[in-house]
């Protein structure tokens, strides 16, 4: 593989890293072994379901639960009463009131009360025997009617200092990005173009709905497990929200069936401890399918107002986006990521975007892969497209000719490393799939995209056991493959084969704080842990055998899995294998183990650019995607075929994202989709293979090499599936989904 | 309400047991029986992660009432490894990393072994369509059709 950067890493000869073991929990999912969420029970559990609210917008005047407490077989009814009055930050006291409203229900599906009870159906009834008196308010749940005059207002005072005096109250942040002068930039442009863009809100639909099962005793100690991408978190939160100390919360994660973001946060985790402190027995939650949909976390919709400047040969001279996201019923939509990611794969000299945070009746928020970045390089990737096509360019070509590069100072403001957009686009240039015919009603799509990946807190633990084989103890939920990962990089470290090491998801009281399993950070901040725990271990293990030869411990080094006499004054001694320094350990010292405690920066940022062929039937609209290809830069893709399966999948969610999802309010403010039949997801027949081309340009902040992967691919499907469609159909499609209807009324209206 | 006593076979185990009129068959094989590999995912008969056969079948257990197994045979996916011998698709999805997170694999893989055994040589978009009705968020599916096609040619070649 061709590699476009020279560093350490390049002349760094793998044996393990970059081989396609089997994955170490592959046997207990193909066999239905894996324990997801619901899959785990307790002795004399009790079943907790929740009450949602029915209204978009209304104010609480009452709750009477003493009909349900008079059931037979219900053993406790909460609402934000039982919850401690605390002093809590400004997010924690959303998560909570998010999990169990206050005064107001804010959306369709907000939680407001919850039952514990010996069965479901007696859960089910006492939910039903719960009187609520409502207000019923004013809702707005579209982004820019929300910031109408006159609008429906969800908080009053909430915004933060960075919103202008006289904004609207639904505002909640203003964000500025950007250098340079944009209007002497778009002056020297050949072409201004100048045009909106709209998408959908749409949800992360991992198939496995939030599950928990709490249990807490008199002295406060509590247990939880729970399916979740950072059981770390849902300790410190639960404990911040109710009162207990972190330590005496020990969270367990179970089996996680898909995340995407979504799961970074809690919905029922803390009033399932809350009921199981009522009523001193286990309680179980789990959500339906429409639970999910209706109050966790879809992303933002968006609209962005674009402008950028263009010359005829295909240099951007200016560049300026307006972005507003909604982020439903609390601050903190992703507009701040989209802001600062829109124009981050360019070299811009004048460049600057807003982001405008805004709240609506809808549920809160959640992170979804790359949160806040596809919806900004839908607008900003279909502007190039557009303005290239116009002077007749090349669209890869115009990329590469404003691409950023080592040294370019992106628009958010670092200045990039040795970065991989330029390795991509080549790629994408001389792959067979550029040069491809196409037939009638078809199309071709290109789009870039960018993600900036993050590392965080992060401990891990590496055990050498008496016989010579490894446990790696990590805290992060394994989403996708990443126990083969560590696995294998420990393996590599040590000098060991692969099956020897075995990878573990350690529970809350096993290890310090992790980080959640967020920002592609696991192979890159949990990996590097792993390799400088192999490494501690490997010191440990030359200080051990230096003692048993009577040298210097400087003397002796790690070579093929096994510690050799190195330098002058060592002698000569037979190397000592792992496994024959592992048996002597009781009698040099110990046990032998490496740890890492880190917080590392040097993540890398990732780039990709995606490549898509559809063809759009022009009597029915419908859009059928003929060819995709991704291209991304990997920095070391440690199991080839787990990065394969993060560009395939992120490249399928955009493509639903593109083309069919989106949450549907009806006038009265209620999600109408709330199922998978009419919030449909890309099935197996929707789609054809997905092509992931692999570029390894090494990340210099990770030992070897390694970026995050999972999020950058679902950057550029969004505007490759436009620009192909808008090629197909003829017309420019700038808003989505490109449901066959809207696509049908563009080509009708053109 | 009283319940109803159902005798049935499961994963050819003769299985009594007792469920409530109204209670799915995917909730007795999880909360009363421990077969816990078939999931929920959506409850409404669209996601495919129940899937199991009921006299050779493929049916969406959360569709189907305890009630309704009565004398008929069952098959989760716990029955297709045959002791340590793994079914060779359930061999194939691990080596081609068919499965990220792993939620809907005990779904497709009764879906899968189903369709091959009805057609031990199924076209890809024969196989794209007999699997439309089993939803994976994760993989975007291509790696899970190649390991269906590989472990089809297997077998082919094994009979």
């Amino acid at each position: 593989m061709a590699l476009d950067s020279k560093t350490t890493q390049d002349v760094m000869q793998f044996k393990v890293v970059g081989t396609r073991p089997l994955r170490p929990d592959g046997i207990d999912k193909v066999t239905g072994r894996a324990r997801f969420g619901a899959d785990i029970s307790a002795p004399g559990m009790l079943t907790g379901l929740v009450l949602r609210s029915p209204h978009a917008h209304a104010r609480i005047k009452s709750i009477d639960t003493s009909a349900a407490e008079a059931m037979e077989g219900v053993h406790a009814v909460v609402t934000r009463r039982d919850f401690p009055e605390r002093d809590l930050d400004e997010g924690t006291a959303d998560v909570l009131d998010n999990c169990m409203a206050g005064d107001k229900v804010l959306y369709d599906g907000h939680a407001l009360a919850a039952v514990a009870a010996s069965s479901t159906h007696i859960a089910r009834k006492a939910l039903k025997a719960i009187k609520v008196d409502y207000e019923p308010l004013d809702h707005v749940t579209d982004v820019d009617a929300a910031i109408q005059p006159g609008a429906p207002v969800l908080h009053q005072g909430r915004a933060n200092e960075s919103v202008p005096e006289g904004a609207s109250p639904n505002i909640m942040a203003r964000y500025e990005f950007g250098h340079g002068d944009i209007e002497a930039g778009l002056a020297q442009a050949d072409r201004v173009l100048e045009r909106s863009y709209k998408t959908e809100a749409t949800h992360q639909g991992y198939i496995e709905p939030h599950a928990c099962l709490a249990q807490m005793g008199p002295d406060g100690q509590a247990d939880l497990w729970c399916c979740t991408q950072g059981h770390y978190m849902v300790r410190n939160t639960c404990a911040e929200i109710l009162g207990l100390a972190q330590g005496q919360l020990r969270v367990t994660a179970s089996e996680i069936g898909g995340g995407f973001g979504g799961k970074t946060t809690v919905f029922l985790e803390p009033v399932a401890l809350m009921l199981a402190k009522k009523t001193q027995r286990p309680v179980k939650m789990v959500m339906s399918r429409s639970e999910v949909l209706r109050a966790t976390g879809p992303t933002a919709s968006s609209s962005v107002d674009m402008r950028i400047g263009m010359t005829k040969e295909g240099i951007i001279t200016g560049a300026f986006a307006e972005l507003r996201y909604q982020g439903g019923a609390y601050p903190g939509s992703p507009v701040d990521m989209g802001a600062m990611s829109a124009f981050a794969p360019y070299d811009l000299e004048h460049v600057k975007t807003i982001g405008w945070d805004i709240v609506t009746n809808r549920p809160k928020a959640a992170a979804y892969r790359a949160p806040g970045a596809p919806m900004a390089a839908f607008a900003v990737e279909s502007a190039i497209d557009e303005l290239a096509k116009g002077f007749g360019l090349d669209p890869l070509e115009v990329r590469l000719r404003n691409a950023a590069r080592e040294g370019t100072r992106a628009s958010y403001g670092p200045t990039y490393p040795a970065i991989g957009l330029e390795a991509t686009l080549r790629r994408a240039k001389d792959h067979p799939h550029w040069s491809a015919p196409l037939g009638p009603n078809q199309g071709r799509g290109v789009a870039c995209g960018f993600w900036f990946n993050f590392g965080g807190d992060t401990c891990v633990s590496l055990n050498v056991t008496p016989d010579g084989t490894v446990t790696v103890s990590e805290g992060n939920p394994d989403i996708g493959g990443s126990r083969a990962s560590m696995s294998m990089m420990a393996a590599e470290e040590l000098g060991i084969p692969y099956e020897k090491v075995r990878t573990i998801v350690a529970d809350t009281g096993s290890l310090g704080q992790n980080e959640v399993t967020d920002g592609s950070r696991v192979t890159f901040a949990v990996g590097l842990a792993t390799i400088k725990a192999a490494r501690a271990a490997k010191a440990e293990m030359c200080k051990r055998v230096a003692q048993v030869w009577g040298i210097d411990e400087d003397a002796v080094e790690w070579k093929d899995g096994a510690a050799h006499p190195a330098g002058p004054n060592a002698g000569t001694h037979p190397p000592m294998t792992l496994a024959e320094i592992a048996a002597i350990a009781s009698n040099t010292g110990g046990p032998i183990a490496g740890h890492c405690e880190a917080n590392p920066e040097g993540a890398g940022v990732s780039f990709a650019t995606h490549m898509v062929d559809t063809e759009v039937d022009p009597d029915t609209g419908a859009v059928k995607i003929l060819r995709y290809t991704v291209f991304q830069d990997a920095g070391k893709a440690v199991h080839p075929a787990y990065v394969e399966g993060q560009f395939q999948g992120g490249a399928t969610q955009g493509i639903g994202w593109a083309l069919n999802e989106a949450y549907i309010y009806g006038e009265d403010g209620l999600l109408q989709n709330a199922g998978f039949l009419d919030y449909r997801i890309p099935v197996a027949s929707d789609l054809p293979m997905i092509d992931a081309v692999i570029l390894e340009i090494p990340n210099p902040g990770h030992p070897y090499g390694v970026r995050g992967v999972g999020e950058t691919s679902i950057v550029p499907p969004l505007a490759a599936v436009a620009n192909a469609v808008s090629e197909a159909a003829g017309v420019r499609m700038a808003s989505l989904p490109m449901s066959p209807p809207k696509v049908l009324k563009a080509i009708r209206d053109s | 309400m009283s319940k109803i006593h159902v005798t049935t076979k499961i994963n050819g185990d003769p299985v009594e047991y007792l469920c409530e009129p109204d209670e799915t068959l995917l909730d007795v094989l999880r909360d009363q029986l421990g077969l816990t590999g078939s999931k929920e995912g959506c409850g409404t008969g669209d996601c495919g992660a129940c899937t199991v056969t009921l006299d050779g079948r493929l049916v969406c257990s959360c569709l189907v009432l305890g009630a309704e197994a009565e004398g008929a045979e069952v098959g989760t996916i716990e029955g297709m490894a045959e002791a340590e011998a793994l079914h060779p698709l359930q061999q194939k999805f691990i080596e081609h990393a068919a499965l990220q997170c792993g939620i809907c694999t005990p779904g497709i893989l009764v879906a899968a072994k189903s369709l091959l055994e009805r057609n031990p040589d199924p076209t890809e978009e024969e196989t794209r369509y007999w699997l439309a009705g089993n939803l994976c968020r994760c993989t975007g599916y291509d790696k899970i059709i190649r390991a269906v096609m590989d472990a089809a040619a297997d077998m082919r070649k094994a009979s």
